[in-house]
């Protein structure tokens, strides 16, 4: 159809909502101005040099002092969630993101943690020996 | 936007798919990529799930830099987090209306991502020049496969990258919102793939 | 403000300059129809494009649909020879030769030819038929319409998703020409046996990945189009059933499909790269200590594949309430009873069915803590489902029921659910379990909730949209012979299951069981007569093909005898255009949404007795007395 189609208008019909909401300052991206997104990008080189000084540490406390098994679990672990918080907050722009996003991660996270659980406590709570 | 019936356009209008719908705050294609990381979380946990169960059933289990080259895997993850910043500088560099400079960024990342290509493949073949193998111990096995996983995902970004570079740019100028989109959806892809390599660094060389 | 004139279209009230615009493009587009050419400056699709790439939801669900049933007849035959095999073991049949002299010598299954019919009848129906035609194909043609949208939010990953589907029912075909046959290691694939099993399982792994990457991509696509595509005023909670259990289904495939995907990969690496994910140490087959670094867990498979499948069945069920809850409010001509529960209800099987998974584990030698979760995990999951039936059955309440054959089938699932759920509980709870697991009683459990439930839910679905798609009725007489002789017959192959199973009677056993002493009794009483009505089923489905397809060359010949809104119906689906044309977007007038969507004998309109979901009423409603009291048809508005 070559005609443009009008979006009928009922007295019913729920209020017009406007079209282009960005600028409202709420989604990631949604900073236009130039200042803006040079602040932005100030922050991902600041999180780059926090990645960086993090890696040197995890290798230097697990590596460079070879720290027996269960504290390098909890040092690196708590390390790579922090540096997992930086990706996905800052560059992923988490941080800013709809409430849909975070819900669904959430969820998810959820799942994942079951799924780590389940085998791993089958394994440790077995029948007979074991 | 509403749907017009399409018109002159050979494609048919999706609404939403470059400017937000107002309620949920999103355009279609980064919902769908959210979701599709949120697959790909489940994807890695399984593998990670069953590494904790084998390496909890094992009787021994190595200390990861037995086998592997910490100092190169080290030098990867500082590449892998670099190219992380190449990308999201580029996308920045495109909303400031920038190609040449999101070009360039788009280019580094690639770079950045055929180095720890590369770095991988020298240290598969030396592990394959000690005859070590996936077949040789669950450690090699799970080693070679989480890596080798996260490789091919690897991959599947340098392709991306490699169209948006190239033959997809011309995209900047029929449609400049969608095509910066579209840098900022395979931006988040691989966020992605660093962020499970943060994680896989350590399971894998580090404990 | 002087009020829009109004005029009256068959049973609608459309205001008058609307109707006036689309009169116009009706007019504009048979035009062009007699000038057999289209739009200037739209050059012609090419056939390829058209309709073997196509990327429109409409045709792709009509490829989805058309494949899936072919799947679903191919893998009813599969289990036909298994029922051979079963009510008469060991007897020659010329059919069974069909087979070849490798799995049928003379005409006589052979074990291993059982062992291979039953793992690819089971595989072939879960992710072959069902899946695609309840999410694939009735998801796809559906969905987008009954949201008012143009078409799906990503309409080439769609045809994506379908061409992998397609790639991979190939290699799952291809996989019974491969020397040793097709997978034999059930559609469970346990390890170590297959890890140890014949080349067709490599095959079985591969077709699977390309299985679930269509799944996942067709689930990303089926969510950004609900969250994202709704029509004007269609809020969540207007939604039409459907659409929440198809939203539900598609977080359940995305989220439970890639621990299986990793399963898969990591079953590959043990097969083909000789690890040891899932073989133990000092495994030893036929006589000789395997040459594996062992250390692996067989029970890491099954966690791993569980944590799929049992979301999976979900997703196998899903689907068809939804489809059973459309045409019951359609054919009661009333409102839904509880559609707020129903809604909460099956958002929360979706969250439940994610932590049930080791209720088929219970006999692995899990600790009692662990059981005991999953089995009180499991009780809880059935409340909602309860919650749902009980709200379909309460919807009959006061009705006026039309007995249509869409309608006959989705009566028929609701005991036929009924049974296979309430079948379902002594398996969930772990101390019954202990007799019950790897019976013939599982078999006949999860038949009922997939046979007479979910099938009989497709096949409502196919006879209620059929004239949406194709502009003709499917035959009534002949749809309720088709139902009437399934619903007996279906009753005949699996009802006696459970009692064989009660009886001790293992599942997966090539001769039915005959050769235990415990079992032999209950075996020969009742295979042969499952076995008949194995045979009377598959009689009864010929009038439907000879229906479907003498309907569908009927259509295609261009004889569209029904009406646009034949059961007249309120969703939006019946709004667009019968046979909505591809590629062309699906709306004349994209709807705006005013109301909920079973508005069946509203008192707010009383000239028909129903209102669909995207009608706009004057201020004073036209009633044949002049109308209601404003201040009582304001009130009566907002009840």
């Amino acid at each position: 159809m070559t005609e443009q189609t009008v979006a009928v208008e009922t007295p019913a019909a729920p209020p017009a909502v406007a079209e282009h909401v960005h600028g409202e300052g709420h989604e990631p991206g949604g900073h236009h101005t130039p200042e803006e997104i040079k602040r932005e990008i100030r922050v991902y080189l600041y999180v780059f040099a926090s990645l960086a000084v993090l890696t040197a540490l995890t290798v230097w406390a697990c590596y460079g002092l070879k720290m027996p098994v269960h504290y390098a679990i909890m040092i690196a672990l708590a390390i790579a969630c922090t540096k997992g918080f930086l990706v996905a907050g800052f560059f992923m722009h988490l941080l800013t993101e709809r409430k849909l996003i975070y819900s669904i991660l959430m969820l998810t996270v959820f799942f994942f943690a079951v799924l780590l659980w389940g085998p791993w406590h089958h394994f440790i709570d077995m029948i007979g020996h074991q | 936007m509403e749907a017009h019936a399409h018109g002159a356009a050979h494609e048919l209008e999706i609404p939403y798919n470059v400017h937000p719908r107002p309620d949920t705050g999103l355009y279609n294609a980064k919902l769908g990529i959210w979701l599709f990381l949120a697959s790909e979380v489940m994807l890695f946990g399984a593998l990670f799930s069953s590494l904790i169960l084998l390496r909890t059933a094992a009787p021994t289990w190595p200390r990861g830099w037995t086998f592997l080259n910490v100092p190169l895997a080290t030098v990867n993850t500082f590449v892998l987090i670099a190219s992380s910043v190449t990308v999201v500088l580029a996308w920045a560099n495109l909303r400031l209306g920038n190609l040449k400079w999101g070009r360039l960024f788009i280019a580094g990342t690639l770079l950045c991502a055929l180095i720890f290509l590369v770095n991988k493949g020298f240290e598969y073949h030396h592990e394959f020049e000690m005859h070590r193998y996936p077949r040789t111990s669950n450690f090699m096995a799970t080693y070679f496969t989480m890596t080798g996983l996260h490789g091919l995902h690897v991959l599947g970004g340098v392709v991306v990258f490699l169209y948006f570079l190239f033959p997809g740019a011309k995209m900047w100028k029929t449609d400049r919102a969608r095509y910066t989109n579209r840098i900022e959806v395979a931006g988040l892809y691989w966020h992605f793939v660093d962020l499970v390599w943060i994680f896989l660094f350590p399971t894998l060389y580090l404990l | 403000m002087a009020q829009r004139k109004q005029i009256r279209v068959g049973t609608q009230w459309m205001y008058a300059d609307e109707a006036y615009r689309a009169l116009k493009e009706a007019e504009r587009v048979m035009k062009q129809e007699e000038q057999g050419g289209h739009e200037a400056g739209h050059p012609p699709q090419s056939w390829i494009r058209r309709y073997v790439f196509s990327t429109d939801h409409k045709w792709i669900g009509i490829q989805y649909g058309f494949t899936a049933l072919c799947f679903l007849l191919f893998g009813f035959s599969l289990m036909l020879l298994m029922r051979l095999q079963l009510g008469w073991p060991g007897h020659a049949f010329s059919l069974m030769k069909v087979l070849g002299e490798g799995r049928a010598p003379g005409g006589v299954l052979l074990p291993e030819a059982y062992n291979q019919l039953g793992a690819m009848h089971g595989t072939i129906m879960v992710f072959l038929a069902i899946v695609p035609l309840a999410v694939g194909a009735f998801g796809n043609y559906v969905v987008p319409l009954q949201i008012g949208a143009p078409d799906m939010a990503f309409p080439k990953l769609n045809m994506t998703s379908y061409w992998c589907y397609f790639v991979g029912g190939v290699i799952m075909l291809a996989s019974f020409a491969v020397p040793g046959g097709t997978a034999n290691s059930g559609w469970t694939s346990y390890a170590p046996l297959s890890i140890i099993a014949t080349e067709g399982q490599t095959w079985w792994l591969f077709g699977m990945v390309f299985l679930i990457t269509s799944s996942l991509l067709g689930s990303v696509n089926f969510i950004v189009t609900i969250i994202q595509l709704r029509a004007k005023g269609l809020t969540f909670m207007r939604l039409p059933f459907f659409v929440w259990a198809q939203l539900v289904t598609s977080f359940l495939l995305l989220l439970a499909f890639p621990p299986l995907e990793a399963a898969a990969v990591l079953q590959l690496m043990d097969r083909l790269a000789h690890t040891s994910f899932f073989m133990p140490s000092g495994l030893v087959v036929s006589g000789q200590v395997l040459a594996i670094a062992g250390g692996g867990n067989p029970l890491l498979w099954q966690h791993l594949f569980w944590f799929l499948a049992h979301p999976e069945v979900y997703v196998l069920i899903l689907p068809g309430m939804g489809i059973v809850a459309e045409v019951i409010a359609n054919n009661t001509r009333k409102p839904l009873w509880g559609y707020r529960s129903m809604v909460g209800s099956v958002v929360f099987i979706g969250f439940m069915s994610f932590v049930v998974w080791a209720h088929h584990m219970f006999l692995t030698g899990m600790g009692t803590l662990i059981s005991a979760f999953f089995q009180t995990t499991t009780m809880i999951i059935s409340i909602p489902s309860v919650i749902i039936l009980s709200a379909l059955f309460l919807s009959l309440w006061g009705a006026s029921i039309r007995f249509t054959t869409p309608m006959l089938f989705a009566l028929a699932f609701l005991p036929m659910f009924g049974i296979g759920g309430l079948t379902g509980l002594p398996l969930g709870l772990a101390t019954a379990d202990l007799h019950l697991h790897d019976t013939m009683y599982v078999i006949g459990h999860f038949h009922y909730v997939v046979a007479p439930g979910t099938i009989f839910a497709m096949f409502a679905g196919i006879y209620y949209w059929f004239p949406k798609v194709t502009g003709r009725k499917l035959n009534d007489f002949w749809g309720k012979v088709h139902f009437w002789g399934s619903l007996i017959f279906i009753n005949g192959v699996f009802f006696p299951m459970f009692y064989q199973g009660l009886a001790g009677v293992s599942r997966r056993l090539y001769d039915g069981g005959i050769q235990y002493a415990h079992a032999k009794a209950a075996v020969e009483a009742t295979n042969p007569f499952m076995s008949v009505s194995a045979l009377c089923l598959l009689a009864m489905q010929v009038p439907f093909i000879l229906n479907f397809f003498y309907n569908v060359i009927a259509a295609m010949l261009g004889k569209r005898t029904a009406e646009p809104n034949l059961w007249h119906a309120t969703t939006l689906e019946w709004a667009a255009t019968t046979s909505p044309p591809l590629a062309h977007g699906n709306f004349a007038v994209l709807p705006v949404v005013q109301r909920g969507p079973y508005e069946y004998n509203t008192p707010e309109y009383t000239e028909a007795d129903f209102l669909p979901q995207h009608v706009v009423l004057a201020e004073a409603p036209p009633t044949p007395s002049g109308g209601l009291l404003p201040a009582t048809a304001v009130a009566q508005r907002e009840m």
